[in-house]
């Protein structure tokens, strides 16, 4: 037996290199009840990302569950400041990673609002940007879903969640180009229409989602492993998601139907037929419950969006706002069209100056300040903007609902088991990206 | 620019064009001074729910013996959003209010985002806290001030725990001290952080960027349009 102690300046070190447990717990004596402190993360494959939680516990029960967080802060508010508000996009697009078309649309219309065009854009970008964002609320709950599944072990609903939301992100990719971070709404509009034949695959899409949505249902509503796990897991009642300030699903499973699409709509959504899905559980498995609901909703909102597009444009009529340029597929890949480059260059002068100002310069936005909120799959995402008369936004705050609703681990956890933490803090659906911005 | 026209910041005139200075500018637009105009502190009425809000408040103020214009600096109403600039001392008796009030009842606190004026003298650091009413559906903007010198604001954790993370977060960034915060430490940033990295007068902290043989200065060091 090798196992000895000293008293060291920091207090008693234990030393071990082998020996029985029995003595070696026995050898402990009254230090064995003793709480630990666990480091769970920010490098571990259940916390959703570079999540730390730091934890104490009495055995196998949690008595003080807190977050750390910053390790994925890339400055993305500052960088905004030096940038015009049309390469803003670019950076937002990138905080809350599995909600790309929210932080899109929360940033363009707090400076639509800022420059009174909300009311001048057009039918067809804002049905698009409903589209868009609803078929986006899909994919990021099956991420939810999915990588939810992988930590409480449900290697299937895992596989089938990435495949599900691979035919979404294959959407995605044909109308903006890429599958993530995709810079397309764009202050007054969109970067580009509709590539030909989108209609047909996002109906097929649609067809198809709705499909195996069931299979979900199925695989897990009765499942009696997944009900252990999460059913009665991370309560939190509504006091308390009043008080720290949880929206989204999480607040939903209270049974408050407080959603923004209905009590604040923007980009028309008191147009649409939905329903605000709620639970009274107030659980892990109530909020399952609720984004398997809420996605049947979403295929309904983008099937009405789809039976409501009409031909026109995309983009405010303003050409003091508008980009200039439409986006063609050239030789070295997608850019400026060569018909605008050829007239620019060629056969107007002016059309090269505003070209070059409204690139390089941006445009101006009066002074003021605006807050402009949407609903996110995780609840309020806010947009609060300052411009001070220039053509970059002087300040831009980002109110993302995974930053707020981390604020509940602590009311979910504590009290509960080590195992519970995961699944509690699964069901809060955080993404790191979104926290730390 | 009017002295009482400091919001939502006090804005300087915005000086040439091009990001000229001093030399090399022949054009004569490097002596361009242009002033902007922020919006104005708002007269009744104010449109909207604004007057019943504030009509309200006014009522809840004077019941705990408060002045309106001791508690509201100004109120300043532009394009359908209200802000009520709150002076510092009587943030937590007018925030208490708002929250408990049944005809008020902003139960709901989207947080609190700092801004930095370095220009404003004396009222350098703005917080600025969006409050939201589930029951009445409505949002209002509360903003407070503080100087760079005395960068103390008093904390809304006691009234909303959600301001926890949101405090710490505007402290981290702005150096904002919010009083009476359980505890107040930085929260993106690490621990042992120097400065407070979104205000006005730290540096992007860009590095050049070669691209194609050519160097490419960070984004905070390029010639900036005015």
């Amino acid at each position: 037996m090798t196992t000895g102690t000293e008293e060291a300046a920091e207090g008693r070190v234990y030393t071990l290199s082998g020996g029985d447990w029995d003595e070696l717990v026995s050898d402990l004596g009254e230090a064995g009840e003793e709480h630990v402190v666990v480091n769970m993360g920010p490098q571990h494959p259940s916390t959703h990302g570079v999540l730390r939680l730091i934890l104490e516990l009495d055995g196998e029960t949690v008595t003080e569950a807190r977050c750390g967080v910053g390790y994925l802060h890339t400055g993305i508010e500052k960088n905004c400041e030096y940038r015009t508000y049309t390469q803003g996009v670019t950076f937002v697009t990138r905080a809350d990673y599995l909600a790309p078309f929210y932080n899109e649309a929360a940033y363009c219309l707090a400076v639509e609002r800022l420059l009174g065009i909300e009311e001048q854009v057009p039918d067809r970008a804002s049905v698009v940007r409903v589209m868009l964002m609803e078929l986006n609320r899909i994919s990021s709950h099956l991420v939810a879903l999915a990588t939810g599944g992988l930590e409480l072990g449900a290697l299937t609903v895992m596989t089938a969640g990435f495949r599900e939301r691979e035919l979404v992100l294959d959407v995605f990719e044909m109308i903006t180009g890429l599958r993530m971070n995709h810079g397309f709404i764009r202050p007054g509009g969109l970067a580009q229409d509709l590539p030909p034949g989108t209609v047909d695959k996002v109906r097929d899409v649609i067809k198809l989602l709705a499909k195996r949505l069931r299979d979900y249902e199925n695989l897990l509503n009765e499942n009696p492993i997944w009900l252990a796990r999460t059913k009665g897991v991370g309560y939190l009642d509504l006091t308390g998601c009043i008080a720290l300030g949880i929206t989204g699903p999480v607040l939903r499973a209270t049974g408050l139907p407080h959603d923004l699409r209905k009590s604040q709509p923007y980009c028309g959504y008191e147009s649409y037929e939905f329903d605000t899905i709620t639970m009274t559980g107030a659980d892990a498995y109530d909020r399952y419950l609720i984004r398997v609901n809420e996605m049947k909703e979403s295929l309904k909102i983008v099937e009405q969006c789809l039976d409501r597009l009409e031909p026109g444009p995309v983009m405010v009529e303003d050409k003091k706002i508008a980009w200039p340029a439409q986006l063609a597929l050239g030789a070295d890949g997608l850019g400026n069209s060569l018909d605008h480059i050829r007239k620019i260059m060629a056969t107007s002068m002016e059309a090269l100056i505003h070209h070059f100002k409204l690139v390089t310069e941006g445009f101006a936005v009066p002074a003021g300040q605006v807050y402009a909120a949407v609903e996110s799959p995780r609840g309020e995402l806010g947009c609060h903007m300052v411009s001070d008369g220039g053509t970059r936004p002087y300040r831009v705050h980002l109110r993302d609902p995974s930053f707020t609703n981390l604020q509940a681990v602590a009311a979910m956890c504590e009290g509960g088991l080590v195992a519970d933490v995961i699944a509690a803090v699964a069901s809060l659906d955080p993404v790191l990206g979104g926290v730390d911005r | 620019m009017t002295s009482d026209s400091f919001l939502p910041g006090d804005v300087p005139p915005r000086r040439g064009m091009f990001g000229v200075r001093g030399t090399g500018d022949t054009s004569g637009y490097g002596r361009l001074v242009r002033r902007v105009e922020v919006p104005p502190a708002a007269a009744r009425p104010y449109g909207g729910y604004a007057d019943e809000v504030a009509d309200e408040l006014d009522i809840a103020l004077r019941g705990g013996d408060i002045v309106w214009d001791d508690a509201i600096e100004k109120v300043v109403v532009d394009r359908g959003e209200i802000t009520f600039f709150v002076r510092r001392e009587r943030l937590r008796e007018v925030a208490q209010r708002l929250r408990d009030e049944p005809v008020l009842r902003f139960e709901f606190c989207s947080g609190v985002s700092g801004v930095h004026y370095p220009d404003e003298s004396g009222r350098e650091l703005h917080a600025v806290y969006q409050l939201r009413s589930i029951t009445h559906n409505r949002i209002i903007r509360l903003e407070v001030t503080a100087p760079d010198a005395d960068p103390h604001i008093p904390s809304l954790v006691a009234l909303y725990p959600t301001l926890d993370w949101h405090e710490r977060e505007t402290y981290d960034f702005f150096g904002i001290v919010f009083d009476g915060h359980p505890a107040l430490t930085r929260i993106e940033m690490p621990d042992d952080w120097v400065g407070h990295p979104q205000r006005k007068d730290y540096p992007l902290g860009g590095i050049p960027v070669e691209y194609k043989g050519a160097e490419i200065d960070p984004p905070d060091e390029r010639r900036a349009y005015g």
